[in-house]
């Protein structure tokens, strides 16, 4: 098994794999479903870029936001005032402009992130998570600045010019198509990070600082580096947002939007890109998955509030009794499976961290 | 005049993020936790006495003492059940438990009282007072708040100044493994910390929700958390004394900002204040420096 051996040795060769497979997968999916069923393939791709961000910055670098939505408001943004004035014109093959915007979003909130990054390094547990969330209040007031307004569009928000569809293909597919490409392409270079030097000084910036700085890192650089990938991926997915949702405005970014990313992470399982996977299509389909074990409709108080409290309470259960989340869960089962009939106390090791630390999880 | 007015008005509302900066300390003193969620709490709170005052007709004061009654329960169920499982692990397990619980109360209470913005009516006359000719801005309800903080602030004074309870809860914060050891109840004694600052809090949410411009709604008091804890944070999160000052500060500048630059983005101005007051201190401006530990 030479070839197996090789993939155990390259993370380059694995995640090759990895993203060539994912997108095998998400192309045949989006092939076989209708298009309501693509548009939610859409969020939970773009959904995914925001929570992988987001969860290497706290379970890899050790650093907490409730504030993600703030660079999700950034990347869309940006987005929406790059196509403002642009008309896509009817051969859609010549026009790349909105790969363009998506690049320049991503740009724009890792230099957004680099700024909440130097603000965060000498920032720590309560006063990071404080300065986070009112990040996540503050920045998206920002268009109802009287002196912004006419820019950025006030309350009413933005139009985004969507680009046109390939000639033979439907807008919801085309659109889930270039949301899927920027997540496999996230999950690429997010695995390669992880398990690069840098990855590795993540988390040892986060198990011990002193140490890492006694082991020569620069422990401020490592954590505004953290924050800007982390930023990156957030504006990709706000950018991505504004292309499917055709319109940004304030309210589209709101401090739920942040929390329920946030409950994401933890709930799929923090530090580990599959958890943020089963957190992006869990935060995409509780709503409507909600209403259909209901049966109330999204306009009935119960109804509407629904999602909320289910999220809520998944958050708080899964930080009790789970703290390694969906992704914790299935590796210990998986773990048992594969002891068969080992003594219980072996397979119960990954639950024993339960009352201890978030951060001490094993890479699988 | 303008500017004198500012501070005045300002200085009113202060008072009120004093009293939430107030619990955040209270809790942030016993158990080393910011409570996240407390924002939701106070909601839930105003929630009931606007039940009870607008909708069943019932007197402010039944309103008023209700809403207190329920943060007292509310708080000490939260620390019981929810905290004190993560109280002793990583310091971000009780953040995220807590963003969990304001997540559930924000939906439940959508679900209870739907999620439009309802006003609460205030108690005394919101006609602002006149000096001559100059409208000054402060009324009998604004007099109401101030009176009614400053009441609260005293008796947390007297209750841990100078009762035996306060003494022993005191001594549960500085040193809970002594404290047990010379026959304090901690546990319980932080469970009536988490209680009594949801009170503190209950007051609050009735007091901020009579002032013209505040509505009460599920999210209506995301802003008034941050406020809180923007004040507690330039008063440095563990003296309270600073928490009332910096409630105060925080109030006078808001307002003066508003006046002179915009009232669109309130929360923008909150955001570079807490980054300002951080950068230059980041463990608060009225705290000693603390070591971080190897």
């Amino acid at each position: 098994m030479a070839d197996v051996s090789a993939l155990r040795r390259s993370t380059l060769l694995r995640s090759l794999l990895i993203a060539v497979v994912a997108a095998l997968v998400l192309f045949g999916i989006s092939e076989l479903v209708g298009e309501y069923r693509n548009s939610q393939l859409a969020s939970v791709a773009l959904n995914f870029c925001a929570i992988a961000g987001l969860t290497v910055l706290i379970g890899r670098s050790g650093q907490v936001s409730l504030g993600h939505g703030a660079f999700l408001f950034v990347g869309g943004y940006t987005v929406a005032l790059m196509l403002k004035h642009h008309t896509f014109p009817n051969s859609p093959t010549t026009n790349k402009l909105f790969i363009l915007a998506l690049l320049v979003a991503v740009a724009v909130s890792a230099a957004v992130g680099a700024l909440a990054g130097l603000a965060a390094a000498r920032l720590r547990g309560p006063y990071l998570a404080g300065v986070t969330l009112a990040l996540a209040l503050g920045l998206p007031e920002l268009p109802t600045y009287s002196h912004l307004s006419g820019w950025l569009g006030g309350h009413t928000g933005l139009v985004v010019n969507i680009p046109n569809s390939l000639d033979n293909v439907d807008f919801a597919r085309w659109q889930a198509w270039i949301c899927c490409a920027c997540a496999v392409i996230t999950l690429f270079l997010l695995y390669n990070l992880i398990h690069s030097r840098v990855g590795r000084a993540f988390e040892a910036v986060r198990d011990d600082e002193v140490a890492a700085s006694l082991a020569g890192l620069s422990v401020a650089r490592v954590q505004v580096l953290a924050f800007v990938v982390s930023a990156a991926a957030a504006g990709l997915a706000g950018g991505l947002y504004a292309l499917t949702a055709g319109q940004v405005d304030p309210l589209s970014f709101p401090l739920t939007l942040s929390l329920d990313l946030l409950a994401a992470s933890v709930i799929g399982g923090l530090g580990t890109l599959s958890g943020a996977a089963y957190g992006a299509v869990l935060i995409t389909f509780l709503p409507s998955w909600a209403q259909d074990v209901s049966g109330l409709s999204a306009t009935s108080k119960v109804g509407a509030n629904l999602p909320t409290t289910i999220f809520g309470l998944a958050l708080v259960v899964s930080m009790l009794l789970l703290p390694n989340g969906i992704q914790g869960l299935l590796s210990s089962i998986t773990r048992r499976l594969r002891n068969g009939a080992a003594p219980m106390h072996r397979t119960a090791f990954g639950i024993s961290s339960r009352a201890g630390n978030l951060h001490d999880r094993e890479d699988t | 005049m303008n500017f004198l007015n500012d501070v005045i008005y300002g200085a009113a509302n202060g008072f009120i993020y004093a009293a939430v900066a107030l619990a955040l300390v209270l809790i942030w003193r016993s158990t080393r936790i910011v409570n996240f969620a407390q924002g939701g709490m106070v909601m839930v709170t105003t929630f009931v006495a606007w039940d009870l005052v607008v909708e069943h007709n019932q007197s402010y004061w039944v309103g008023l003492v209700v809403a207190m009654l329920a943060g007292l329960v509310l708080g000490g169920a939260v620390e019981r059940i929810l905290i004190r499982p993560v109280e002793n692990g990583p310091p971000l397990n009780p953040v995220i438990v807590a963003l969990g619980l304001l997540l559930v109360l924000e939906g439940g209470a959508g679900m209870i009282w739907g999620n439009n913005n309802n006003t609460f009516p205030a108690q005394f006359s919101l006609v602002y007072y006149h000096a001559g000719h100059q409208v000054i801005l402060f009324n009998s309800d604004l007099l109401f708040v101030v009176i009614s903080v400053v009441v609260i602030a005293l008796l947390l004074y007297l209750l841990f100044q100078r009762t035996p309870i306060g003494l022993r809860m005191r001594a549960a914060a500085f040193n809970p493994e002594v404290a047990r050891l010379l026959g304090v109840p901690v546990s319980r004694l932080l469970t009536l910390g988490w209680a009594l600052a949801a009170v503190v809090g209950a007051v609050a949410g009735v007091l901020i929700a009579g002032i013209p411009g505040n509505y009460v709604s599920p999210n209506g008091f995301d802003g008034l958390l941050i406020l809180g804890f923007t004040a507690a944070v330039i008063g440095g999160l563990d003296s309270p004394i600073g928490a009332v000052v910096g409630g105060l500060l925080l109030g006078i500048v808001l307002q003066v900002l508003d006046g002179y630059v915009s009232n669109d983005i309130d929360s923008m101005f909150v955001l570079l204040l807490l980054l300002a007051v951080l950068m230059v201190r980041p463990n608060g401006l009225f705290t000693r420096h603390q070591e971080r530990r190897v």
